[in-house]
């Protein structure tokens, strides 16, 4: 069972930050039982991509997931769940038919606590949510369950402040910079070791046609050209270790292919890891009704584990 | 009766914002109180005519494939807003028109628009349509339909879905009182505020929101509905790709200036302008002018523009002479 407190026992570290989209597909294309929705199969170089990064995720001790979602969106400053234990049904507002979802969570509130204070000392405005009726929205359950089924550490999740839209994207940049770095300290301070997932796709360009079987994968492709060359440019910077220039090209990119990275979570994320030189670990990429999504993680080497040697094939 | 002047069954249509302090504290601000008053009057109002239902159309519901329409005859659930959490939890029950429901979907579909119906236990009917139903219909006296705000279609989308909602209330035989859930400006304050202190959130949305509603007080509908991309320039936050519910509002009730227009009150709420406004069909105009944008009866898809060819245009009027002069001096 997870836990919603642990002692300090000395000082905490991000021990891996993942990209992890969020399409409902994927979820229901799994058909787990908290799933209503049952379908035939799809998405599968996603959903293969997420295993393959659960089971390298497994290999690194952690406390709690610390999520960054963009479906949960405020504009008066960032807003971090806070009760302890939430359990409800959530329904997609856009595909209802695909994901029907009954979610029984446990969240570190001590966490939380410790990212709202730092955050209220750098003048951040932050609010913690405490309602028990609160229904936990869809990005964070989608990338919970799609990196952790067994539900089996606390998370905790942060609102997507939304100032790309209300400024810009600039003005995101700069606020996810803050974000990013606060969020490490209170991670440092929590004494606890934390993986970091910015729960966002990269290209976004939805069709606006559902097929008539959604998980019909001979209907699934890019939108558009443009946005896969957009796409395959990120994932090269990231590849190539070359994380403080992927996110210097954040603003043109998200312009280019209205990309979910407008929320900041990929912002956040790398600041909070001191912008990685070493190079992700991309497990695959694949479209969603069009948009583009890549599974990846950053984790920093002194917290990898060497693999055996027959793991290895060796 | 308003319905006299006109063979449109909309009887009446309301303005409403969607915020959920007028629902949940009211006290905490005198414009909250009076915004809750004016809720009120409008209750009070819908409840003297013979309306049949309470069609709504929210901006706080996007969809992204097409439209989508509520259909489940008594969703039931408890509503945190996302934004305003430590305010309170809200338990509801609605009574929706599910025959009308399938019915507005059949039309949209016949007019070439993409949606559907939505009918699922548990959907998260959007706060604003909520707060709505709660203060203007608490009893669930009247059956609702709550029609989404497609975050990618425009103007000729919207106009048809409102026309849309006009064909099924028609081929049904009812009448409804039509209902925008939407601010005049909707940019909120980005820190905390104390509630007391509250005040729209800068002086050029206060122009902006006074602009509006004195064009509204005189019934020009309208005249604000094409005005519509300018106020989502000036005033908007921009989360969609424009400031629809006039198109909606306008197409559904009428496009033009014939109303008798009542702003029951205008109030800030965490830095938004929220007006609640009453328009009611009326014999004369307060003025007619020479509207420029069209009001398509179908929706025939996107232009695409940037095609090569002249083919993927040639469906579309506008562009049949360009299609059809390749060869008459156009340079190559």
């Amino acid at each position: 069972m997870a836990t919603t407190s642990k002692k300090n026992t000395g000082k905490g570290a991000i021990v891996a930050g993942c990209l992890a989209p969020h399409p409902p597909h994927l979820v229901y294309a799994e058909n787990p039982p908290q799933n209503e929705p049952r379908s035939e199969c799809g998405w599968e170089t996603l959903r293969w991509a997420y295993e393959s990064m659960r089971n390298d995720l497994s290999q690194i001790e952690h406390d709690v997931l610390v999520i960054f979602s963009p479906h949960w969106r405020t504009y008066v400053g960032t807003h971090i769940l806070a009760t302890p234990h939430l359990k409800s049904l959530s329904v997609d507002p856009i595909f209802p038919n695909l994901f029907r979802y009954h979610y029984d969570i446990n969240v570190d509130v001590d966490l939380a606590n410790t990212i709202h204070d730092v955050c209220q000392s750098k003048n951040i405005p932050t609010k913690l949510m405490t309602n028990p009726d609160f229904r936990v929205d869809y990005g964070t359950i989608v990338t919970g369950h799609l990196t952790n089924p067994k539900w089996d550490k606390p998370i905790v999740t942060l609102s997507t402040n939304c100032v790309a839209s209300y400024y810009n994207l600039d003005r995101m940049q700069a606020l996810m910079m803050e974000l990013g770095a606060a969020t490490k300290e209170a991670i440092e301070k929590s004494g606890k070791k934390a993986i970091l997932l910015a729960s966002h796709s990269l290209s976004h360009r939805h069709f606006t046609v559902e097929n008539e079987i959604p998980e019909d994968m001979s209907k699934e492709h890019i939108t558009n050209h443009s946005l896969y060359l957009w796409d395959m440019k990120m994932i090269k910077l990231m590849k190539e270790g070359r994380s403080r220039e992927m996110i210097d090209l954040i603003p043109d990119f998200t312009e280019q292919t209205i990309a979910e990275s407008d929320s900041g979570g990929l912002t956040w994320m790398m600041k909070a890891m001191d912008f990685p030189t070493y190079p992700a670990k991309v497990h695959g990429y694949g479209t969603v009704i069009g948009t583009g999504n890549a599974v990846a993680h950053w984790a920093p080497p002194t917290t990898t584990k060497p693999q055996p040697l027959a793991e290895k094939g060796i | 009766m308003a319905a006299s002047h006109s063979q449109n069954p909309i009887i009446k249509g309301y303005v409403l914002p969607g915020l959920i302090q007028p629902l949940l504290t009211p006290d905490a601000n005198p414009g909250y109180r009076k915004v809750r008053n004016a809720f009120e009057q409008v209750r009070a109002e819908i409840e003297n005519t013979d309306a049949d239902l309470i069609l709504i159309y929210s901006t706080l519901w996007p969809s992204i494939l097409g439209h989508q329409i509520q259909a489940l005859p008594e969703p039931e659930w408890t509503l945190v807003e996302e934004e305003f959490h430590d305010l309170g939890s809200v338990p509801y029950k609605l009574r929706i028109d599910s025959e009308f429901a399938e019915c507005y979907n059949k039309h949209a579909l016949q007019r070439g628009l993409q949606s559907r119906t939505i009918a699922y236990h548990g959907f998260p009917i959007d706060s604003g349509s909520i707060v709505a139903l709660q203060l203007i219909n608490p009893n669930n006296r009247l059956p609702a339909v709550i029609v989404s705000s497609n975050i990618y279609a425009d103007r000729a989308e919207t106009v048809v879905l409102a026309k849309a909602a006009v064909s099924a209330l028609k081929e049904q035989g009812k009448r409804a009182v039509a209902v925008i859930i939407s601010t005049l400006s909707n940019r909120l304050h980005t820190n905390y505020i104390d509630p007391k202190d509250d005040c729209i959130n800068s002086l050029k949305d206060q122009e902006w929101n006074l602009k509006i509603l004195e064009f509204l007080e005189k019934g020009r509908l309208e005249d604000v509905a094409q005005l519509s991309r300018q106020i989502h320039r000036e005033a908007r936050v921009k989360k969609v790709s424009n400031f629809k519910p006039f198109w909606w509002l306008s197409s559904v009730m009428g496009a033009h200036n014939r109303y008798t227009g009542k702003v029951f009150e205008y109030q800030p709420i965490y830095g938004t302008g929220c007006a609640v406004v009453g328009l009611t069909p009326a014999p004369h105009a307060s003025r007619d002018l020479e509207f420029d944008e069209d009001a398509p009866e179908h929706y025939t898809g996107e232009r695409n523009v940037l095609s090569a060819s002249g083919e993927s245009m040639a469906d579309f009027s506008s562009q049949q002479v360009l299609c059809n002069t390749d060869d008459e001096g156009i340079e190559q």
